[in-house]
């Protein structure tokens, strides 16, 4: 086809050379020639597969290779889980710690402390600059906390000194001290009993770096090179990165764990997200980041494989419990059944959200399964409104949120589809929004009748969701803007805090589930789902609730050269 | 002649003057200060900036750290790669299809060429490279999408001009990565050079048409000088003139367009820095990059204009 094209060109180049020679036109058109010829469609899929490349089409580019320095899910996806390890993680795809660094680990049981186990076979990665001495031991676990926590230590004032997750967590109240209690083993003291504990340690900050290489940089006199030469156990090294282009990573053959890997990986840098897809769809990429819902829809019919998860967030329409008539378990309950959650799935997530029932999504550990989502039925809610006394209807201010999240793109259109289906009932609605810093504000002082918000969670302990949303601490100051206190469901979940055991953690969650369903607070609409696209000759690729990225585990087909070589062995 | 340069020099360091007094302004808004200043008095603190300036502290980014005079560099060569390549083709193609249309004026040929250059004159160029992208790299599969290489070669920016960085390759993949390189750079050149091809065959045919008309030309042609000779060495020289005025004016466009060329095709260049560093606030380098940005259009524009009194000589005399 292109052969074509070429001779096409060329007639009309012969026909414009009949009556007099213009060189510069021949030039241009060699020229053409020249670039088309260059321009034989290689099959670069193939190519990569050969070489075991796999390209992933990320979103940004990272503010930093060390997660400890930043908060952005674009600076974790390019670094926690590629390059280094925590103490633990979460299970492939779940929400439930398993081992990571620690094989093992126990916690006493006044809860304060926890006693990590490290595994003695974990190397670290080797550069031009450094080359490790020793495998994962006690010290860098205590390098990597101490960096953060100590203002005294070396490291710390290092590439501006501020720790801004470590901060937002209060980690410095928590924990009261660090200490090597072995040559494999560190225990971690706290002030308070903290069961989300474990699951805070799986996030990115905790990720543990080499304190041979610190030390050996500060010989070279570059201690910020530990933050953009990045050294760690990871799945996959460190090779190169050229800002806004790309990361370049070889797989680390030394790696702790067996986890098929590729040989190479690529993260191309690709802010836009029509580009991305483009490049998706060229085969330029083999995983792309951040679909948007057209995207998706596309890939769907076009049976490309959509690999996605519902996230670890949820949307809601708070009631303000203190202002009537939602002091009133039951108006609450009436509107909750009033509207019509499909028809907002549909129209405000383009179907890439899961209907919510709980406030935690299904992927948590302490989802309760057994409580039935709320029917939608105008007749029931009319019934209910009846027996309150609300017979006749009444006004509210419905607030909706003035920015875009993932887990809550449009709260605005949200809003007004609720008002539809509350004139139903003769419930009239007025839609409220201002500024985002004003909102937020006008929130807090309990303004409101009700609110459309979301929430995307920190880690993936149940305890982020109730505890900041839905706690009485929380509705004095806080995140509840239901500014809902219900004794019993704020005792277990302050049980379900601070107990170590997660049988009995759960226990108690499901119970205040129960409750919450019953006294319906919010009306929970959504939660949204997380994904990245795959071509098919990828195998093995999952997608966290929790967001990150990770790429253990994720292999190429081999070109179709094998199964050739397979067809003629009789 | 020396008047001339003098001249030229002086309004050089004026318009670099206005512009730090710009930039220097822009940096007192910032939410983070750019550089620590000794002095209260604003009037001192601009000479400090300025001695910052020329001491290559151009500030640090406040978002991943990195030097901004260190960044700009990094990501330049990348950008005067698809400059260069852009221009090339708009000047050889402009210059060609001009001379083609103005010889052939008032056939068929000059009017499609005509229309089809006011199109593409005023095509929205965002709009243009999707287009683009859509057609050749989509649907018919012939160019990538994006991005300079195929990953699958391993480059290591040595000079961080790709094709060069290629060639530097050559015992590793031989020509292949080379011509992958270039094959990624058609699309993103293609889509910049658009306007100024328009504007320069445009100008080529009007300019080459006035010439064409005057009684030297006329002489030649009495004389029995074949066309082309009349056109390559008689006419064309001083048909250069305007064209190259033009040309000072085209790298504005071309500094805009390449901007927005950059975001579509994930270009690592100056544009596709400087859009990130708009959209995260990222004021030391909006700043650092708007500067280094202005300078390059002023010593190009100043640059034009020697050559143009190089190849004028009634410019080389004042009058």
């Amino acid at each position: 086809m292109i052969d074509k094209s070429n001779e096409n060109n060329d007639l009309m180049i012969n026909r414009s050379l009949n009556r007099d020679t213009y060189w510069p036109t021949t030039l241009l058109m060699s020229l053409a020639a020249l670039i088309c010829c260059s321009c034989t469609s290689d099959n670069s899929q193939s190519k990569r597969s050969q070489k075991d490349l796999l390209v992933y089409c990320s979103e940004g580019s990272p503010d930093s290779f060390n997660p400890q320095l930043v908060t952005s899910g674009t600076s974790y996806d390019a670094t926690a889980n590629i390059i280094y390890n925590q103490l633990v993680t979460y299970k492939p795809g779940t929400t439930e710690i398993a081992p990571s660094l620690a094989e093992s680990w126990e916690i006493s049981a006044d809860g304060l402390r926890y006693t990590f186990n490290l595994r003695d076979d974990v190397p670290f990665h080797g550069s031009q600059i450094f080359t490790p001495s020793r495998t994962l031991n006690a010290d860098d676990v205590l390098f990597s906390f101490n960096r953060q926590r100590l203002s005294d230590h070396p490291y710390h004032g290092i590439s501006g000194g501020r720790y801004p997750y470590f901060t937002a967590q209060s980690m410095g109240q928590l924990i009261k001290d660090i200490r090597k209690t072995g040559e494999h083993q560190v225990e971690f003291v706290l002030t308070r009993p903290e069961s989300p504990f474990l699951s805070i340690l799986a996030t990115p900050f905790a990720s543990i770096l080499s304190a041979e290489y610190a030390k050996q940089l500060n010989r070279l006199r570059q201690p910020e090179w530990i933050d953009s030469k990045p050294i760690g156990t990871g799945p996959f090294r460190f090779e190169r990165y050229e800002p806004d282009a790309y990361i370049r990573y070889k797989r680390f053959d030394d790696y702790f764990s067996a986890n098929k890997r590729v040989k190479n990986l690529v993260f191309a840098i690709t802010p836009d997200a029509a580009m991305r897809f483009a490049r998706f769809s060229a085969g330029e990429c083999d995983v792309m980041s951040y679909p948007l819902p057209v995207h998706l829809r596309v890939a769907q019919k076009n049976d490309l494989e959509v690999v996605q998860t519902p996230g670890l967030n949820v949307a809601y329409w708070a009631f303000n419990t203190e202002k009537p008539p939602f002091h009133d378990a039951k108006v609450r309950q009436a509107l909750t059944m009033a509207v019509d959650r499909e028809a907002i799935l549909q129209t405000v997530y383009d179907r890439q959200a899961t209907q919510a029932t709980n406030p935690i999504p299904p992927s948590s550990w302490a989802y309760n399964n057994s409580i039935s989502k709320v029917t939608y039925s105008k007749r029931k809610a009319m019934e209910l409104l009846k027996e309150a006394g609300y017979e006749n209807g009444f006004s509210i201010d419905i607030w909706a949120m003035p920015i875009q999240r993932a887990y809550n793109p449009n709260a605005r259109k949200m809003a007004e589809m609720i008002q539809q289906d509350l004139a139903d009932i003769n419930v009239d609605a007025r839609i409220i929004t201002y500024e985002w810093g004003t909102f937020l504000s006008r929130l807090s002082q309990g303004l409101h009748h009700s609110v459309l918000l979301g929430w995307n969670a920190d880690n993936a302990d149940p305890n982020n969701f109730f505890s900041p949303l839905l706690s009485c601490n929380s509705a004095i100051s806080g995140n509840n803007y239901a500014k809902w206190c219900n004794n019993q469901f704020d005792e277990l979940i302050l049980k379900g805090r601070t107990s170590s055991e997660q049988d009995e953690r759960k226990q108690y969650y499901l119970k205040a589930q129960e409750i919450f369903k019953r006294e319906a607070p919010w009306l929970t609409i959504a939660h949204a789902n997380n994904s990245v696209l795959v071509q098919p000759e990828v195998s093995g690729m999952m997608v966290s609730p929790i967001g990150n990225i990770n790429f253990e585990g994720v292999t190429l087909e081999q070109p179709s050269v094998d199964s050739g070589t397979q067809g003629v062995t009789p | 002649m020396f008047a001339t340069l003098l001249k030229q020099l002086s309004t050089l360091v004026i318009s670099l003057l206005g512009l730090t007094v710009l930039t220097f302004i822009l940096s007192l808004q910032s939410e983070t200060p750019v550089h620590q200043f000794q002095s209260d008095h604003v009037v001192v603190q601009y000479f400090e900036y300025l001695q910052f300036l020329l001491n290559g502290d151009w500030g640090t980014s406040s978002i991943h750290k990195r030097s901004v005079l260190k960044d700009f560099l990094q990501h330049f060569p990348a950008t005067i790669e698809l400059i260069v390549f852009a221009m090339v083709l708009a000047v050889t193609a402009g210059l060609g299809l001009g001379i083609l249309a103005s010889t052939r004026r008032g056939g068929w040929l000059d009017n499609t060429l005509m229309t089809s250059s006011l199109v593409g004159y005023s095509m929205p160029i965002f709009w243009w490279g999707m287009l683009l992208v859509l057609l050749f790299s989509l649907t018919l599969g012939w160019t990538p999408v994006a991005g300079r290489i195929d990953f699958a070669y391993d480059i290591e920016p040595y000079t961080r001009f790709m094709l060069i960085d290629t060639l530097l390759h050559h015992n590793q993949y031989g020509f292949a990565a080379f011509l992958n390189a270039l094959h990624h750079l058609i699309l993103p050149a293609v889509t910049l050079s658009t306007i100024p091809m328009a504007i320069v065959a445009r100008m080529t045919r009007s300019s080459l048409l006035a010439v064409l008309k005057s009684e030297y030309i006329r002489t030649a042609r009495s004389k029995g000088i074949s066309k082309q000779r009349i056109i390559w060495v008689h006419a064309l020289r001083n048909a250069l003139q305007p064209i190259l005025t033009i040309g000072g004016v085209q790298i504005s466009i071309i500094m805009s367009g390449v901007i927005i060329t950059e975001y579509i095709f994930a270009w690592p260049g100056i544009g596709k820095w400087l859009l990130e560093a708009v959209s995260r606030r990222d004021f030391a380098t909006i700043q650092g990059g708007v500067l280094a940005l202005s300078i390059i259009v002023i010593a190009f524009n100043l640059a034009l204009d020697f050559i143009g009194i190089y190849l004028n000589p009634r410019l080389r005399r004042p009058s």
